[in-house]
């Protein structure tokens, strides 16, 4: 088993032999990736070691130390956090080589068409067809809420192959080449007036059948892998007393006494006290971690924090006064990445409707808690065993 | 980033925990409880000896020096979750937490404080500090007035003008040997026959109440001024911060319970439990005890290593802990439907406490202007 010493060691090797100041920035990631350095849990060969996940923090602070340039985690989240653990675990030798490198390095952006207007919560009852054709997939059908889909070259897909099964059982995993002359991407404008997401339409797509992950009808299994990371990923990171929201509206209460009324001040302290707790939620989360006692508690952050932070914003717009009255910028951009800090109240607190409705709505997340933490019934169903053609919608 | 404190449980508060679970399923049943609460003494015979002396819960916040178990306020936590859980009439929180506390820091020289420490350690002796249960701990009990003259009354509750130096709604006074009293001219040590108590009837019955008149001149001081002052400021802080174990306890009895009945108990040929309005209100709770146990975490290992901001992490704890004890006892009523409602079921018995603990050792709204004082979040002028 590769310890502590030896990656160290070998992540000198790496900087002595391409030494950060003087390589280029994707020539140093791609020696990186080589070296088994670049996610040390994952295969050797395929830009890991097998070593323990948890000594990847020790090349990262090696690294750090010797300020080599990183893959710029987050303009490449998707790809990291979603399609690389579900290429890793489904796809075959041929795919995870051709795949994995250039997604980590960065050279390659992916997006997630999962989402469909008629496929929300209800994730599995989607309608994008893919039919067969000799050896490739047909794909027809409309994907939404689609972040990095305008920069992404490839995208992980799930559709349709078997419409007389019930609904979880005839789906298929899709890796799609977003070069496609059938796919058509376009802007989703939000409520805050950017567009960090797409619409993408799919017209007679062809996804050779080397790029299906998994068997055929398995997608959503195949599906589970990908959303059970992208849970992980949304949980939040560490954060000291007053980080996040709260830290903005605690500054304008203490800049500004002339916006200050008792109504406010006491849900102020409400929301203060709120996040306060939210916080250590999190640290006591990180510590269970660390001792190997992962529990439940993630699924609670996401729903904390998507309540807190519209709680937080909506307050700042109304302590603000005249001010929370105008708002910085309707015109339509399309941000790489979201800023909750870096804009005005109204933006933010436009911006985080999204997070009880993203990556599982409250609502759906309310009822994984009730079923899965604490053992209630689940509600009695007429979908489960029904074609999916059968279905009303 | 400063580093937290551990949030966590270690195998010897699991230990302990099992301990006193056991102890209290055993001798301390809702039935039991609902058998003795009307009666002149609700507390369980024998039971106070077996949690304070065979466990020695009522020495963990004690040196070993002093004659106690040398364990800290992660341990009382953990005690306090179970009793909180149990609704358990004892005077641990009184005793074993505010009244040591307040000792503990007069201890340092010797004397009757620290005396007195290893009788209560041992859980001989049960010390109660002579201060309304509602006292918050920034507040001011002692009376002003010259140390000879007529102390004008403290902060007192209920209607009407009372006798000097009668102190009302004292928690577990019924149940005390020694009275710590703060007077104008220091706290004193004063035995309970040296003084009046009368119970009172209180919303919680599992708490008892009562209204204390020490004699005039009696017992022995154990520090003046300043010194006495911050002593009883130090074992407010800690009362507070570990009533939100206590709460914390409660509130998961509360959430388990209905859970248990919502899958049990079956209308429209369904679970109860099945109903998605039900389920979310008790997944919500859920969410609310993850907070309180990293709160109430927090507050205890805060008061366990001395950290300097253990105030403002009480204060967190109890403006957290006590709005979710309440609403998991009403809750617990609410979802239970008819039941919950009677006499016989035990939700009430967790309804009053977790209603009285909102009001024990300061208010909501008190805490959150501690808050507000300590991290620069001040009122309007």
């Amino acid at each position: 088993m590769t310890d502590a010493g030896e990656l160290r060691s070998r992540t000198r090797r790496l900087l002595a032999e391409h030494p950060p100041a003087t390589t280029g920035r994707t020539d140093f990631l791609k020696a990186r990736f080589d070296a088994g350095l670049a996610w040390v849990h994952y295969p050797a060969g395929l830009g890991g070691l097998d070593a323990p996940r948890a000594l990847q923090a020790v090349v990262d602070a090696e690294l750090a130390a010797a300020g080599a340039p990183d893959n710029d985690p987050r303009r490449i989240g998707i790809g990291l956090g979603m399609a690389a653990p579900t290429l890793l675990q489904y796809g075959s030798e041929e795919v995870k080589e051709r795949f994995l490198r250039p997604l980590w390095v960065g050279e390659e952006v992916w997006c997630q068409l999962f989402s469909e207007p008629g496929a929300g919560s209800d994730l599995a009852a989607l309608g994008t067809r893919a039919v067969r054709d000799g050896g490739d997939w047909v794909v027809d059908g409309q994907k939404v809420w689609t972040s990095s889909a305008h920069l992404a070259r490839w995208a992980i897909l799930i559709a349709r192959t078997d419409p007389d099964a019930p609904k979880h059982r005839g789906i298929t995993y899709f890796v799609c080449d977003m070069t496609d002359p059938g796919v058509e991407v376009r802007p989703l404008r939000q409520i805050t007036g950017e567009a960090e997401f797409n619409e993408v339409f799919l017209t007679g797509v062809r996804i050779p059948d080397a790029h299906r992950l998994g068997e055929v009808g398995d997608g959503w299994r195949v599906a589970q892998t990908t959303l059970m990371n992208e849970r992980v990923s949304i949980g939040g990171a560490r954060i000291p007393r007053e980080g996040g929201m709260i830290g903005k509206l605690a500054t304008t209460w203490r800049e500004r006494p002339e916006l200050r009324t008792h109504e406010l001040h006491r849900r102020l302290l409400d929301l203060w006290v709120d996040a306060e707790v939210a916080r250590l939620t999190g640290e006591r989360l990180r510590q269970q971690l660390v001792a190997g006692q992962p529990g439940p508690e993630g699924s609670a952050m996401k729903l904390g924090f998507a309540r807190l932070n519209q709680a937080i914003s909506g307050l700042e717009v109304e302590l603000l006064g005249d001010e929370g009255l105008l708002y910085g910028e309707w015109e339509m951009s399309r941000p790489e990445l979201v800023d909750f800090t870096g804009r005005d109240a109204g933006y933010r607190y436009l911006r985080s409707k999204g997070n009880s409705i993203e990556g599982g709505t409250s609502e759906v997340l309310l009822n994984i808690v009730a079923e899965r933490v604490l053992g209630l019934p689940p509600e009695p169903r007429n979908d489960k065993d029904v074609a999916w053609k059968d279905l009303s919608r | 980033m400063t580093a937290q404190g551990d949030l966590l449980y270690s195998e010897t508060e699991d230990d302990l925990r099992a301990a006193v679970r056991a102890l209290l399923a055993d001798r301390a049943g809702h039935q039991t409880l609902l058998d003795r609460i009307e009666t002149a003494d609700p507390y369980v015979p024998g039971l106070w000896k077996s949690l304070a002396g065979d466990i020695g819960a009522a020495g963990l916040l004690v040196p070993e020096e002093l004659g106690g178990q040398g364990a800290s306020h992660r341990e009382a936590a953990v005690v306090l979750e179970e009793l909180g859980r149990a609704v358990t009439p004892l005077p641990y929180l009184t005793s074993a937490v505010v009244a040591t506390e307040t000792l503990l820091g007069l201890a340092g020289r010797g004397g009757p404080a620290t005396e007195l420490l290893a009788g209560i350690a041992s859980g001989h002796t049960v010390a109660v500090l002579a201060v309304p249960l509602s006292t918050a701990p920034d507040a001011e009990p002692f009376p002003s007035g010259t140390p000879d003259g007529e102390p004008s009354p403290p902060a007192v509750t209920g209607a009407g003008p009372l006798p000097a130096a009668t102190v009302t709604g004292v928690a577990d006074a019924v149940a005390a040997d020694v009275l710590l009293v703060p007077r104008a001219d220091g706290l004193y040590a004063v035995p309970a026959g040296e003084a009046t108590v009368e119970p009172q009837t209180p919303l919680d019955l599992t708490r008892p109440l009562a209204r204390v008149t020490p004699e005039p001149g009696s017992g022995t001081r154990l520090a003046e001024g300043e010194a006495a002052r911050a002593a009883v400021r130090r074992g407010l802080l800690a009362g507070a911060g570990l009533l939100a174990s206590e709460q914390l306890g409660l509130a998961a009895w509360c959430l388990e319970e209905t859970v248990r009945y919502t899958r049990e108990r079956h209308q429209f040929n369904r679970p109860v439990g099945s109903f998605q309005a039900l389920k979310h209100r008790m997944a919500q709770l859920w969410l609310d005890l993850v907070g309180a146990r990293a709160a109430a975490r927090a507050a205890a290992d805060a008061l366990a290593t001395g950290a300097p901001d253990a105030p403002l992490t009480v204060a967190v704890a109890q403006a957290y802990c006590s709005k979710v004890a309440v609403r998991a006892a009403e809750e617990c009523v609410q979802l239970h439907g008819g039941i919950g409602m009677t006499w016989e079921h035990p939700a009430h018995l967790a309804l009053k406490r977790a209603k009285s603990d909102q009001i024990a050792l300061g208010s909501t709204g008190r805490h959150q202007d501690a808050i507000a004082a300590l991290t620069n979040l001040p009122a309007p002028e």
